[in-house]
């Protein structure tokens, strides 16, 4: 079946239908109405999923969508046209440009945390690059994953854009196919294995990872704003989110100011009992849950700690005096739990985040310009948000996407178009000028060689910043001023 | 001697130490590479000559030339190149700071080939080297005069603290992708692409690939006869054929094969003389290995060879040849030619050719010869290819401002100029938020509201062409 859907996608494709910028803006417009139109549909799924609040729902996926869809539509024209590149001597009078094309058929594995963001997202992309597309949803959000197999070909040519549905088999099985470009989110453990069968066909990939992202907090900062964003970014959609902060990097004598104004935090945003907020998400499932929760042994805990596997509810959580060989630092959290582990200052705090795999966002809280210049220079990291936190994902002209461990390639607005498309170079000649290429060609001569060289180099326009055509229109103004001069002393 | 591991942690740890970082630093080791040239023209002459007997003018143009011209442009372009960008925020996030940063990924693994041994490994480590990473650089083995050349003079100009010469064979190879790199750039074969794709997976290390395939070459419609003969026998016997990019097969109708010939044949003459097995700008196959397998493929087409078609195992010498009647099934049309055998397929008309082409895979190069530029533009469209050159052959990869790389099973990735640079990059979106308005914070948090909602959707959504949205504030 995964055979076939890929077949038929690559013969769709091949007819050329999704090449024309129209066909492409008006499936983008559907795209966009899908999500407007079937807005509570997509509620009520996340909700059976993960608990998703209806706010929490448009805050964090659909609206991300709705405006990526928006920049792709107004913008598509710029995206897609041939994009002028510099010169050199040689091409003075040739086209030169970069042509951005299609791939072919792009395979999107979503993830179940944001299971309509994280899969319609490069969608869009794929889309607007002009591709054919299969989308693999989630399994774990199956809810989700249903009603996008229901939809999508309600709105979408179905043709050219399918939902394959199904667990680690159906993925297998289609892994095991060829695709242009392989877009896959989840851990790095499957990326492993989605990059190996990429091998197979010599597809790239790009891949959006996770990683235990640090949240240094200076004691030069405002520690009540700074808890409380980073209160926000941890415990939205139940700790589950690829970019939360992971765990806490502060010095031991601010650790209990940072508990308190956490726990004030947490008073005012899910009341006493977060349990009962409608704002306040489950853990996906009970392997998942459980997971967690053993997470916390060894751990003291500050904050929470309650729990209820019947629901699936693991209470916001805060646990202090954490120790690097704790099994909590061992893997990504990926829950409502926040560790702090405490260091020695900013020295301390970067050997720590450099002894690790480089993460997917790097936070740090601080007034201090030299730390945070510090932080970002002597760190690496997929991407990097100061005195707050998630809040670089959501501006698309930042490219999203990881580094070493966290992943590779990156996406969103544009970033995604450019991802999912090949970036052709164009060189248009004419047969004129053909005396210029005697330069290049045999026998041997030195005069021939010098030639060559002198009209191959870009020495004389990079070096001293001088293009091509101020050369020309010097020799020119020179030309026509030894003109001027002649005509005169006639005339005289 | 350094075992593989102790070169891997010494340059880890130099990388460490944040040396390459600095501009000044990149810059003096870019012009050590510069000097690395101009002290050593003869040395690289004469090992390039042993090797594929390669021409001087040859040399100078695609090994010297290229790289030197590469390495000048990113001296100049260095400080703007390493600037931050800066990005578009829109209202809700005007007090804040969006930039992106290029940073270096650490330590860079460059596997060179045989055929252009200098320029393959050199042109790649450039943009390592601007992008302030550590590299360890693994010539091809079968060039073995250039690998000798660069085991020697890479220590010599470059720090050695940060990049290193490692050499061997296909073992050696094997071994060193087992260790972790934080990206590998490869020049080759696809088959052996698919190996480093799979070592690579082992760590999650990103890849380049150069690879090859068959470049096909259209001549179709009104042309200039003898320039465009003149072009195509440049581009494809350049380097004696073995070039990724040279044109690898011609279609063509019948009466343009009948007209062109006559002119191959003059450029043919009047590059290499009446006897090119005399003349000096004539290479040779680089080695019995390879031109085995070239004349085997000549004695096992069904073609019949109009120009050429002499060989002398001896010096490795095949003389530029050109096959008509060749048809998709023969062993000419099976392989990547890379050798001066250029078979001639007759087709009849503009979609024939272009049908041929797409049934095969994307090649590394597509090359359209017409003097209708309605021509040139419907195989541009309807085609696909790592790049795209009309009325001419390989001379778009010398533009430091195109991007150089394969697309499918020509490869995935790009170089030259600043993509160099970029490739041997991360890109990290920062955002540096205000300590300011966390009043308006207070629209995100919970407990959620509609009317909160609703200004959150008005204050992000797009609302100007080039202002960028932010989806929650």
């Amino acid at each position: 079946m995964e055979k076939q859907v890929a077949d038929g996608l690559r013969e769709v494709f091949q007819s050329g239908r999704s090449r024309p910028l129209q066909y492409r803006k008006q499936q983008l417009r559907a795209l966009l109405r899908l999500i407007t139109e079937r807005q509570e549909d997509i509620e009520q799924a996340l909700k059976q999923d993960l608990n998703r609040n209806t706010y929490n729902t448009s805050l964090f996926e659909l609206i991300s969508i709705e405006n990526d869809i928006k920049l792709a539509e107004s913008e598509l024209g710029d995206w897609a046209a041939p994009r002028p590149v510099k010169k050199n001597l040689n091409s003075a009078l040739d086209d030169v440009y970069i042509k951005p094309e299609p791939l072919g058929v792009v395979l999107i594995i979503g993830t179940w945390n944001y299971p309509w963001a994280m899969i319609l997202q490069p969608l869009v992309g794929a889309i607007a690059a002009g591709n054919a597309a299969v989308l693999k949803p989630s399994e774990l959000s199956e809810h989700s994953a249903r009603l996008m197999k229901e939809l999508l070909p309600l709105y979408l040519d179905k043709e050219m854009y399918q939902v394959v549905t199904g667990g680690v088999a159906e993925t297998q099985e289609l892994l095991k196919q060829r695709f242009d470009h392989i877009f896959y989110t989840g851990s790095s453990t499957v990326g492993k294995l989605v990059m190996e069968a990429a091998a197979h066909h010599l597809t790239p990939v790009t891949l959006e990872l996770g990683g235990k992202s640090p949240c240094y907090i200076d004691k030069n900062c405002d520690i009540a704003v700074a808890c409380r964003r980073i209160t926000w970014g941890k415990f939205a959609n139940c700790g589950q989110t690829c970019i939360a902060p992971d765990y806490i990097l502060c010095e031991p004598s601010i650790q209990d100011r940072i508990v308190e104004e956490i726990q004030k935090t947490l008073l005012e945003f899910y009341q006493k009992d977060p349990k009962s907020s409608p704002d306040y998400c489950r853990i996906i499932n009970t392997r998942h849950f459980d997971r967690v929760l053993a997470l916390m042994n060894e751990c003291t805990i500050a904050l929470g700690g309650e729990s209820d596997r019947s629901q699936c509810f693991i209470a916001p959580t805060v646990l202090k005096d954490v120790l690097p060989h704790f099994k909590i630092m061992q893997e990504e959290i990926f829950g409502p739990l926040l560790p702090i582990v405490t260091v020695n200052g900013l020295n301390e705090a970067i050997h720590f985040i450099n002894a690790r795999e480089k993460p997917l966002a790097l936070y740090v809280f601080s007034s201090d310009k030299t730390v945070i210049k510090r932080m970002l220079t002597e760190t690496s990291s997929g991407g990097v948000t100061v005195n707050d936190v998630l809040m670089h994902y959501t501006v698309d002209s930042l490219p999203f996407g990881g580094v070493g461990n966290s992943g590779m390639g990156r996406y969103h607005g544009r970033h995604t178009f450019d991802q999912l498309s090949h970036h052709r170079a164009c060189l248009i000649k004419s047969f004129a000028m053909e005396g210029l290429n005697d330069a290049r060609y045999p026998p041997l001569t030195a005069a021939r060689l010098r030639k060559a060289k002198f009209f191959m180099q870009h020495r004389m326009c990079s070096c001293s910043g001088i293009c091509v055509w101020a050369i020309i229109a010097t020799l020119l103004a020179i030309g026509l001023l030894v003109a001027l001069i002649v005509v005169l002393t006639v005339l005289i | 001697m350094e075992s593989q591991k102790q070169v891997l942690e010494r340059l880890r740890a130099a990388f460490r130490s944040g040396v390459t970082l600095p501009m000044h630093f990149r810059l003096t080791q870019l012009e050590a590479m510069m000097s690395l040239f101009e002290d050593n023209e003869n040395q690289i002459l004469e090992a390039l000559h042993e090797d594929l007997a390669k021409p001087k003018f040859e040399t100078v143009l695609s090994e010297i030339e290229i790289v030197v011209n590469d390495i000048c442009y990113a001296i100049s372009n260095l400080q703007t190149w390493m600037q931050p960008t800066y990005v578009g925020t829109n209202l809700a996030t005007k007090l804040d700071d969006c930039f992106v940063r290029s940073e270096p990924l650490g330590v860079v693994l460059i596997i060179g080939a045989w055929n252009y041994p200098l320029h393959l490994i050199l042109l790649p480590l450039i943009g390592a080297i601007a992008a302030g990473n550590c590299a360890i650089l693994k010539p091809s083995e079968i060039s073995r005069a250039t690998e000798k050349l660069l085991a020697e003079l890479i220590p010599k100009y470059l720090s050695q603290e940060c990049y290193a010469v490692v050499c061997g064979g296909a073992e050696e190879t094997k071994t060193l992708l087992e260790n972790r790199f934080d990206h590998i750039f490869y020049t080759g074969s696809q088959s052996v692409a698919r190996c480093i794709l799979l070592a690579a997976a082992v760590h999650l290390t990103p890849v380049t690939l150069e690879l090859g395939g068959k470049c096909p070459c259209l001549i179709y419609g009104r042309l200039d006869m003898k320039a465009a003969a003149k072009r195509l026998v440049w581009a494809k016997f350049f380097n004696t054929g073995q070039s990724c990019v040279a044109p690898d097969y011609v279609l063509c109708t019948t009466e343009t094969r009948d007209a062109l010939l006559p002119f191959i044949k003059e450029a043919l003459e009047s590059f290499y003389g009446s006897d090119p097995q005399q003349s000096p700008d004539l290479g040779r196959i680089v080695t019995d290995r390879h031109w085995d397998r070239l004349v085997e493929l000549l004695k096992k087409s069904e073609g019949k060879i109009v120009i050429g078609g002499e060989s002398d195992k001896k010096t490795k010498y095949i003389a530029p040849t050109v096959i008509v009647d060749v048809i998709e099934s023969d062993a000419l049309m099976q392989e990547e030619i890379f050798g001066p055998i250029l078979p001639i397929i007759t087709i009849k008309s503009l979609d024939e050719a272009i049908n041929f082409v797409n049934e095969r895979e994307k090649p590394l190069a597509l090359y359209a010869f017409s003097d209708e530029s309605q021509v040139v533009t419907t195989v541009l469209e309807r085609t696909s290819s790592g790049g795209f050159c009309s009325n001419d052959g390989i001379v778009h990869m010398s533009l430091p401002g195109l991007p150089f790389g394969g697309v499918g099973a020509s490869g995935m990735g790009n170089y030259h100029g600043r993509w160099g640079f970029e490739t041997f990059s991360h890109k990290r979106g920062c955002m540096m938020r205000s300590w300011l308005l966390e009043c308006v914070n207070v629209l995100r948090y919970p407990p959620y509201n509609e009317s909160n909602l609703s200004w959150l959707r008005w204050a992000t959504t797009a609302k100007k062409k080039g202002w960028a949205a932010c989806s929650v504030m």
